[in-house]
């Protein structure tokens, strides 16, 4: 699996593409590991983009809840946006979807974090094409 | 034929369908009756038919008790909840109330919920019977008799007429028992806990029940693969959610439904069946669980589809 980091104003983007499953979650959460120290300095926000990930096991999951108590710890969000309707069925499944903040879209998640941070990703975006 | 007959699936305390939960079911029958023919047995049958099993039926409320029927002569039974007591009286109805059975329990670990049943165990009052319980821990022997002692119980040990034997057993290694294999091992949960495997005629059931599973442990993992590789059945603690068993109730010693359809899925085994359900939960609240378990193997099938089941009280699953 990919991971990609990219921040925009207060908050840390976190794109993801590919399985989250016994094979890869360590891979996640070593690349998840400097932001969330990072976070307990700054507070930032962070959004994991979820529009690449086609599946997450139970192993993934357990990255997201460890992530999602450091980032309570610092004070600080994570938001998880933009879910395959696979993976939105294994979050209802494992209820995941009732203890993290999930949102439709990036935009919404960006939205959630700050006026600042969706602007800044806004501004980021190729201009659409007329 | 292996058979599993499951007499207690509840999990941590026996609970009972309340008044409340009866009329709500007679509600939904009497819904799904109007405007249909109700003059015969048949008419009858077919409207129950299209009711599903929470509205029609019920999950039941016996603490773990489940019967291992081998093909032998002898009893195989795998813990002693609340679900003896209506094993026992089975047993006895079965057999003509004769003496000259011998029981073989099993037991996962020395939890209330699944000792409970001993006492009201009628076959161990039978003079001939011999009623052999195993277990990994070291206080076996002393945790029964610890139950039925002043002031927790009116009657001790000496009330029994059956002879009643302990067997230590020892985690990984296989015992050879009325023909069948059995194989405990330890399992993850507060004072350990030990799961089996028994196969016999070619086929395997693997009870584990009262287990957690650490997921950021790979040797956890494969280890439970192996036990469960290939097995006709899993009979496999499913009690929260997984969200639930990895934050508020992480080290409470139980697992879920995702982390069952995940092992199994990586064992090739064929059968899940989910059980030692959470005693809050309603019989709605279960059947939404099977559903939703089911769905979840559809979507990570591999090659190879697993069957899912919850388990029931009064369940029998041929292998």
């Amino acid at each position: 699996m990919q991971v990609t980091i990219q921040r925009h104003a207060d908050a840390t983007v976190a794109t993801l593409v590919g399985r989250i499953d016994h094979q890869t979650a360590a891979q996640l959460e070593a690349a998840l590991a400097p932001v969330l120290a990072e976070a307990g300095v700054s507070r930032n926000a962070m959004v994991l983009d979820f529009s690449g990930v086609d599946y997450i096991s139970s192993v993934g999951l357990r990255v997201l809840m460890i992530a999602a108590k450091q980032m309570r710890e610092h004070q600080a969000q994570l938001l998880v946006a933009a879910l395959q309707s696979v993976v939105v069925e294994i979050f209802a499944i494992s209820r995941f979807n009732r203890i993290l903040t999930v949102t439709a879209t990036l935009d919404d998640a960006l939205a959630l974090c700050s006026p600042a941070a969706l602007a800044d990703y806004r501004a980021s975006q190729p201009a659409a094409a007329p | 034929m292996m058979r599993a007959r499951f007499w207690g699936t509840r999990g941590s305390l026996p609970v009972a369908l309340t008044a409340a939960g009866v009329r709500l079911k007679l509600l939904a029958a009497l819904r799904a009756a109007r405007g249909r023919p109700l003059a015969t047995e048949s008419d009858l049958e077919r409207v129950l038919a299209s009711l599903p099993f929470a509205e029609s039926g019920t999950y039941g409320g016996h603490s773990s008790c489940v019967q291992i029927e081998t093909g032998g002569f002898d009893y195989f039974v795998c813990d002693m909840g609340s679900g003896l007591r209506p094993f026992g009286h089975a047993a006895m109805a079965q057999r003509s109330a004769g003496a000259g059975q011998t029981f073989h329990i099993f037991l996962s670990h020395l939890h209330w919920d699944h000792i409970m049943g001993l006492p009201f165990f009628v076959p161990a009052f039978v003079p001939g019977n011999r009623v052999r319980v195993y277990g990994c821990h070291d206080r076996l022997e002393a945790a029964l008799l610890r139950q039925q002692e002043q002031p927790s119980f009116p009657v001790d040990f000496s009330i029994f007429g059956a002879k009643i034997e302990f067997v230590r057993l020892e985690p990984d290694r296989a015992y050879e028992i009325d023909g069948v294999k059995v194989t405990p091992m330890l399992q993850r949960h507060g004072g350990d806990s030990y799961g089996y495997r028994f196969e016999a005629q070619g086929k395997a059931v693997v009870y584990s029940t009262d287990s957690e599973h650490p997921l950021e442990q790979p040797g956890h993992t494969a280890r439970f693969v192996e036990f469960f590789r290939d097995a006709d059945l899993v009979i496999f603690d499913a009690m929260y959610s997984l969200a639930d068993a990895v934050s508020i109730k992480a080290d409470w010693g139980h697992s879920s439904n995702i982390v069952g359809v995940e092992l199994c899925q990586m064992a090739g085994a064929k059968h899940l069946c989910l059980f030692h359900h959470e005693p809050v939960f309603d019989d709605a609240a279960i059947d939404a669980v099977l559903a939703e378990t089911r769905r979840l193997e559809e979507i990570t099938r591999g090659a190879k589809r697993l069957r899912v089941s919850a388990a029931y009280d009064g369940l029998e699953i041929g292998l």
